[in-house]
């Protein structure tokens, strides 16, 4: 294990943009004098965040705000368009071949939807199987040995080796997606939103195996989601997307008992709670704004109740709030 | 006391599928009065949603209305005539859909849809049914609703769609609104934008409603009264604070005890043992008691269901009284 300082995984001025290019008709019109251009969506824009090691790290946001993106990056299986990300301290675009596999192999993803995510015409043996097999982690002649371990640690019956993906229920596919990933036995999962999709007494299954996977093995991981509820029960620290940036970065207890930014107040209001009965809704105005062209200054201050003349211009800037937290807004500046 | 608007007596609507009768909704009873938030809480296949269905006179092959009745403002639905079924549908009683693109027709702009829907059950002019749509809109908050009538549906967002699918559920002023898990698809903010319009409108009109979702938090918040739903059963019903404080079923007990809350972070969440049966295949006797912490020999024949105080009914042999 390296220096526990060090963070395990972190990204500086990590970017991402999707361009839909102009089809032939436009082009010919832009030649011709037409102001058409090329759509844009800044997916994620020059986020810093570092994962600590062994830690769990929450990431909510709004659908549309990047984190899916933030994630698949840091995992590696979406190129970047702009920025570094640094896995154990080195940037990975230093990283020797041998090294990058190391990478590739430490650093597993659970997606959401175990109806997508698993092939439908390959049986569960070589779902789990192919990636040990490759890394030559285990032989095929103990494959069978290695795979009921990896299968009954994560609550499968390793009898069904056999079977293909429809043969399950949600949550039992699920955990052959935790199962896939935890066969090459990596260091750090990233999970995007891979409880979203389950009844909450299957959710719960789910959540209590990986806090339990978590604390046996000493994963590193992210976890991705937009239930609150989830992330709060589960994460050491929480970090708040909007639109494509990092708003706030705090430990757990901080952001829900002491938010500071503006959306991460309104967000954590909007929870419905077992505890909160015959509740008067008082929502957040307005929605989320189209990425294709975000407001100008900081992108939250259209719906914001604080809002300055200096939002509507300047993008605030990340700045520590208090010793390991973090806030990107003007408010913090005039403290 | 008077008539409640909506009562439901043994109900019991059974899909006919070739592998077996699946029971959907295998005998329950609900009333619901004027001006009260009902909530119907349980996991998918629980027969939450084929409840809407049947009252609203929706079920289709293979599935049908075995038995029980349905009484709304003491009239039986059940025996209702075709036309009396559609002049019922939307006038008297409203649903929402969980995905409002099963309400909205992609290929017609909003007003062409909703004066349609005014049309239909008062005569109006075109003119009169257009204000009626504006103004419905309006009240589901959304902005300048004079222009965005005239859009089609792709152009809104999914929380905006949703919003047009409640206003067109209102249009006729219904006394019912049936809302099957309307916010299940959305973030947050836009669940918690939905809920307020919804709370507001309640109050202010008197109507009643019908929240089908798997989502205890949300029924929390909203609802007056809860009656939880297991295999086709009503296993427990009663004042939302009773029935989430302190569960007399051990279901209930076991859902509550999922959810993640703030008391327990970091700690392991209470699991309930494997999964819901088959409905095609039920077991004899209480369907919960292959799960069932306390499930004894008893359990094997059909469970009592126990009232005690403010209403509350439980189906259960073994109730935490």
């Amino acid at each position: 294990m390296s220096d526990t300082n060090k963070p395990y995984l972190r990204c500086e001025g990590l970017s991402r943009a999707f361009v839909k290019k102009l089809d032939l008709a436009g082009r010919i019109a832009r030649s011709l004098g037409s102001n058409l251009r090329e759509e844009r969506v800044q997916a994620v824009d020059s986020v810093d965040l570092s994962v600590m090691p062994g830690e769990v790290l929450g990431l909510v946001g709004e659908s549309g705000c990047g984190k899916s993106t933030l994630g698949r990056m840091l995992c590696g299986i979406l190129p970047r368009s702009e920025g570094k990300i640094y896995y154990k301290g080195q940037d990975i675009d230093s990283l020797s071949a041998q090294e990058i596999k190391n990478y590739n192999i430490n650093v597993q993803m659970i997606f959401q939807d175990p109806f997508a995510s698993l092939n439908p015409r390959k049986r569960v043996r070589n779902i789990i199987g192919e990636a040990p097999l490759f890394h030559k982690l285990t032989t095929s002649s103990e494959l069978d040995d290695y795979l009921a371990k990896v299968m009954l640690r994560c609550g499968l019956d390793p009898s069904y080796t056999h079977r293909y993906p429809h043969q399950f229920s949600g949550g039992q596919r699920q955990r052959i997606g935790i199962a896939r990933a935890m066969a090459v036995q990596p260091e750090c999962l990233v999970c995007d939103e891979s409880v979203a999709a389950l009844d909450v007494s299957i959710q719960a299954q789910i959540l209590n195996l990986f806090m339990e996977l978590r604390n046996e093995l000493n994963l590193t991981c992210l976890f991705i989601s937009h239930d609150l509820g989830v992330v709060e029960h589960i994460s050491d620290r929480i970090a708040v997307m909007y639109l494509g940036r990092v708003v706030e970065v705090a430990p757990v207890e901080d952001i829900f008992n002491s938010p500071f930014h503006p959306y991460t107040k309104a967000l954590l209001d909007e929870v419905p709670r077992l505890d909160r009965r015959g509740v008067d809704f008082t929502p957040l105005a307005g929605e989320i704004p189209s990425p294709l062209d975000p407001p100008s200054g900081c992108h939250f201050h259209p719906r914001c109740p604080h809002v300055m003349d200096i939002c509507k211009k300047e993008a605030p800037v990340d700045m520590e709030i208090a010793p390991g937290r973090r806030a990107c807004c003007h408010l913090a500046t005039m403290r | 006391m008077s008539t409640p608007l909506l009562e439901i007596s043994n109900l019991k609507t059974h899909f006919f599928t070739r592998a077996g009768v699946a029971k959907a909704v295998n005998g329950i009873s609900l009333t619901i009065n004027k001006g009260e938030v009902v909530g119907i809480v349980g996991e998918s296949g629980s027969g939450k949603s084929v409840t809407g269905f049947s009252i609203m006179g929706l079920v289709d092959e293979p599935g049908r209305v075995v038995g029980g009745s349905i009484k709304f403002k003491g009239r039986e639905l059940l025996t209702q005539s075709v036309e009396e079924w559609r002049n019922f549908r939307g006038n008297e009683v409203a649903m929402i859909f969980q995905d409002p693109m099963m309400t909205l027709n992609p290929v017609l702009r909003i007003d062409t849809q909703m004066i349609e829907a005014v049309r239909t059950h008062e005569k109006v002019s075109k003119a009169e049914a257009r204000k009626r749509a504006v103004e419905a809109l309006a009240m589901v908050g959304i902005p300048s609703p004079e222009e965005r009538v005239k859009a089609y549906p792709h152009q809104f967002s999914g929380g905006m769609r949703q919003r047009v699918a409640i206003a067109t559920g209102l249009l006729n002023r219904p006394d019912l609104i049936i809302a099957d898990e309307p916010t299940t698809a959305l973030d947050v903010t836009i669940q918690s934008q939905i809920l307020s319009e919804m709370q507001t409108l309640c109050r202010k009109t008197g109507m009643s409603l019908m929240w089908v979702t798997h989502d205890l938090t949300v029924i929390a918040g909203l609802a007056n009264r809860v009656a939880v739903m297991y295999a086709g059963k009503i296993i427990e019903e009663g004042a939302v604070e009773d029935v989430l404080d302190k569960p007399l079923h051990p279901y209930t007990e076991g859902l509550v005890g999922s959810v993640p809350s703030k008391n327990h972070r970091g700690e392991p969440l209470y699991q309930i043992p494997g999964m819901t049966p088959s409905l095609i295949n039920l077991p004899e006797g209480c369907s919960f008691r292959m799960r069932c912490p306390k499930a004894t020999e008893k359990c094997h024949c059909e469970p009592p269901v126990t009232e005690t105080a403010n209403g509350r009914r439980v189906c259960c042999f073994h109730p935490n009284l």
